[in-house]
């Protein structure tokens, strides 16, 4: 029981910690959190179940394919919710913008997939095992991609850009810097990782609509808790997140560890505005 | 003189005030007669349409103060209105409790309402925009997570029968005029907290929030009671829709219902009472003549938010704001009146002196502000000047609190001040203006200058929902000492103008006539000639001079020289937070390393 509650939790929390990282990337490139984040987590698992197990493609084209969608809708995002607002920001209406586009995206999912949860084909076809690929996925996904942004922002040039950008976006321009493509880049970035998300967790949350707010609340919490623009500390509160649902789950119920998942959240939040591992508030006057 | 001027302000503000009030109710007055007389025109089905539109608009009338009014992106209300509904139809039906009246358990839901109103809102104290939306989304997913799992009062997923209203308001138009004279009401109620200081507030808490807070407006206090009362509007509306769906279950709570009542505040545009009344109408009649789109409302909804926010932001409000399109007068000229500041300001007592000592101040390794020592006394106008960087700014923050000095003390009268809470300095007759100004765009201008009297109303929240006589003497207090304090910067001209269509330098004796507004002991003027012409530098000049001999003390942070050696009495030279000099005018002009540092030969 104990091993069952644990592997679910840290297979859960790597999918909310990538989930986080998505919000994070398109952060770091534009200061704008988006609501698209949770529904591009749905968008991988819909899209992987659509490739692979209705148009019975091979499971490696099926993945390539479902990142290409993400990283499509990270652009799009970028375009059509962000760009527009971004000279405003002060205004907030990003929040709107994005929130828009994401129930455009849940709503169409809704009407042309379906409004059930559809199966997520096995990638691998072995034997069900204590440690499956429903538990290890997942966790492989998230390793892959911190380690790989870690690689990309330190090691490459387009790394320290996109750096750069995240750091002073003005100074960033001034050095010559193509502010908007590193921008757009980025959004496509987040995107297949938000997808990739989706993808590996497939066969635990399946290809179902509704994963959208699903995963933007409990992706967008490790980003509160961690700090905003901290991926380490996405990871970290990603995987407490999940072994705390979990638990909860097991000990009161799955309505209620919500509840509890809610209350800490805010509880959390209302003590340390900036997070757990934030810093604070830049000056207003 | 005191009386002529009064005179001079009544007269224009009702000027400006009655013509413009009854165009202003004219709409709200023919949705009324249309509202009474429905019955007579549409049948069936329509009805239904007409009560769910008044249903809906009960608790956006609510939500619009949080969302239009406040800026608070509070998305997820619909989990108000899911309490409301629960707790009536349980209350009704007794399956927790014995059975209560309908009346009774409608009033229950408010209070139900409000609390959790209070409850889901708070956050929005701490959180910033992003954060609490996601809050409230959140709560709004667990509650109806809850009446799903909590069988045994609310019936699970099988639902609960809603109450029914005893006679006359059993039949279909019985409850139709219900709904329809609650709606009213909220109608009624919410546009008197929109023309009153609270609802000022809560526009300037939206647009400037720092000016707010400089004006004394606290925050917690006026959202808590936004909260409150919002929360209790859409308890009840959660009643009426039980009773009007006559069945609910989860499923009738869905978060697309949050999102129209949303997107019904924006389409009516942010401020408005009307334009969001007649969103809420447009959502709930247009998915009936759409019937073959219904499943792609919630779809179509969302396109319609996205287009509303990169396209029209200001919504339905201001496309029907005509009255702001007409050009204004070109070469128009700021010309004060010093005269009437006797008047506005009134005779007030020696205020005495503002005095830092040995104030200390840094920003991680920065040392911004270091051993800093200063009087500004009563009467009398104390220039602050400096190179950039050198803790001009700083210190006029520190002195508003918004930094507390990591050493040293600020007294007023000899008494230390508190370093917190800054919207406290209001309260001591400590005014301020800022370096860039900030201003409501969308209110009048002498909406805006209103704001800067809000600490002096009288009358409560509730005394200004229900419109009670010491609101309607608050109110027309406050107008006429804006249209005073206006006349004297010279700006009464532009009352009832839109503030963003002013100049920059009409924003800042804006800005001033704003911070006249509290009688202060104490002005604070923060690059007040910044952006100005020359004529209007001496004209500012003039005023200020003024303003002190009235008996208030003024400390002005500039960069022109000639202006700060006209009008102070006193002045300080800053340099990398120290003191490099400070005395008359004349002293100051003579010393050789201000010169050198600054003045230059």
């Amino acid at each position: 029981m104990v091993q069952s509650i644990v592997l679910t939790g840290l297979a859960i929390g790597c999918i909310y910690a990538l989930i986080a990282i998505t919000y994070n990337v398109m952060f770091s490139a534009s200061r704008v959190f988006s609501f698209t984040a949770g529904t591009l987590g749905m968008i991988g698992g819909v899209l992987g179940s659509l490739f692979i197990a209705r148009m019975g493609m091979p499971v490696a084209a099926g993945l390539l394919l479902a990142l290409a969608g993400g990283a499509l809708l990270g652009i799009v995002t970028e375009i059509v919710a962000v760009r527009p607002v971004l000279k405003s920001l002060d205004q907030h209406l990003y929040v709107l913008s994005t929130l828009a586009l994401a129930l455009m995206v849940q709503q169409f999912t809704a009407i042309e997939w379906g409004t059930d949860a559809q199966p997520f084909p096995r990638l691998f076809d072995v034997a069900r095992g204590g440690f499956d690929q429903l538990f290890w996925l997942p966790m492989l996904a998230c390793a892959v991609v911190t380690i790989g942004l870690e690689l990309l922002y330190r090691h490459t040039l387009v790394g320290h850009a996109f750096l750069a950008i995240a750091e002073d976006s003005f100074a960033a321009r001034a050095l010559g810097l193509p502010e908007r493509t590193l921008r757009m880049a980025s959004f496509a970035l987040a995107g297949a990782i938000g997808a990739l998300a989706g993808f590996a967790g497939g066969e635990m949350l399946l290809a179902f609509f509704a994963n959208a707010p699903m995963l933007t609340f409990y992706g967008f919490v490790p980003v509160a808790l961690g700090g905003m623009g901290n991926n380490r500390g996405a990871v970290v509160a990603g995987l407490l997140l999940g072994l705390f649902q979990q638990t909860a789950n097991f000990l009161v119920g799955g309505i209620f560890a919500s509840v509890a998942v809610f209350t800490v959240f805010i509880i959390v939040l209302l003590a340390r505005p900036e997070g757990l591992a934030g810093a604070s508030l830049p000056r207003r006057v | 003189m005191d009386m002529q001027a009064t005179q001079l302000g009544r007269g224009r503000a009702d000027a400006t005030g009655s013509s413009s009030m009854f165009s202003a109710a004219l709409p709200f007055l023919a949705l009324l007669v249309a509202g009474l007389a429905f019955p007579l025109f549409g049948g069936g089905y329509w009805g239904v349409i007409a009560t769910r539109a008044c249903v809906y608009w009960v608790l956006v009338s609510g939500l619009n103060l949080v969302v239009g009014f406040g800026g608070q992106i509070a998305i997820g209300w619909v989990a108000l209105l899911t309490l409301g509904a629960y707790t009536t139809s349980v209350l009704v039906a007794g399956n927790a409790t014995p059975e209560v009246p309908p009346y009774l358990a409608l009033a229950i839901a408010a209070v139900v309402g409000a609390v959790f109103g209070l409850i889901v809102g708070l956050p929005a104290l701490r959180l910033r925009t992003f954060y609490f939306a996601i809050t409230t989304l959140g709560f709004a997913t667990i509650v109806t997570q809850v009446a799903l799992a909590w069988q045994s009062v609310t019936g699970g997923g099988v639902g609960v029968a809603g109450p029914v209203f005893p006679a006359p308001f059993d039949s279909q138009w019985g409850f139709y005029y219900f709904c329809f004279a609650l709606a009213a009401i909220c109608t009624w109620m919410t546009a008197n907290i929109a023309a009153s200081r609270f609802g000022r507030a809560l526009t300037a808490i939206r647009d400037a929030e720092v000016a707010a807070e400089a004006c004394g407006i606290a925050k917690p206090s006026l959202l808590g009671m936004v909260f409150l009362f919002s929360g209790a509007v859409a308890g009840v509306a959660g009643g009426l829709f039980a009773s009007l769906q006559s069945y609910i279950t989860p499923d009738a709570f869905t978060i697309d219902l949050s999102i129209l009542f949303f997107i019904a505040i924006l389409i009516g545009g942010r401020g408005s009472i009307l334009g969001p009344l007649l969103g809420t109408i447009l959502l709930t009649v247009l998915p009936e003549f759409a019937a073959p789109l219904v499943a792609w409302s919630t779809f179509l909804y969302a396109v319609l938010l996205l287009v509303i926010v990169l396209a029209i932001p200001g919504g339905i409000a201001e496309i029907l704001d005509f009255k702001n399109r007409r050009p204004l007068e070109s070469g128009r000229a700021i010309v004060p009146r010093p005269d009437l500041l006797g008047p506005l300001l009134g005779t007030a007592p020696d205020a005495g002196a503002l005095t830092l000592e040995q104030v200390a101040l840094s920003f991680g390794g920065v040392q911004a502000i270091d051993g800093l020592d200063l009087e500004i006394r009563a009467g009398q106008v104390h220039g602050l000047i400096g190179p950039n960087g050198s803790g001009k700014t700083t210190t006029l923050n520190v002195i508003s609190g918004y930094y507390a000095p990591k050493r040293g003390a600020i007294r007023l009268n000899g008494a230390a001040m508190h370093e917190h809470a800054r919207h406290r300095r209001a309260e001591m007759r400590i005014a301020r203006t800022f370096q860039t100004p900030r201003i409501v765009g969308s209110a009048s201008v002498l909406e805006n200058v209103m704001i800067g009297g809000t600490i002096d109303g009288k009358g409560t929240f509730v005394e200004s929902l229900l419109s009670l006589p010491r609101h309607r003497r608050d109110e027309a207090r406050l107008r006429d000492t804006a249209m005073l304090a206006l006349a004297a910067v010279g700006l009464e001209r532009l009352a009832a103008v839109r503030a963003d269509r002013l100049q920059h330098s009409e924003l800042r004796f804006t800005e001033i006539a704003r911070a006249l507004m509290l009688r202060p002991a104490f002005l604070l003027l923060d690059e007040p000639a910044a952006g100005l012409s020359a004529e209007e530098i001496e004209r500012l000049g003039e005023l200020i001079a003024a303003i002190a001999r009235a008996g208030t003390g003024v400390l002005v942070v500039e960069h022109h020289p000639d202006l700060i050696f006209d009008i102070c009495h006193h002045v300080t030279v800053l340099n990398l937070g120290k003191i490099l000099a400070a005395g008359t005018p004349a002293e100051i002009r003579a010393h050789r390393e201000v010169v050198n540092a600054y003045l230059g030969a």
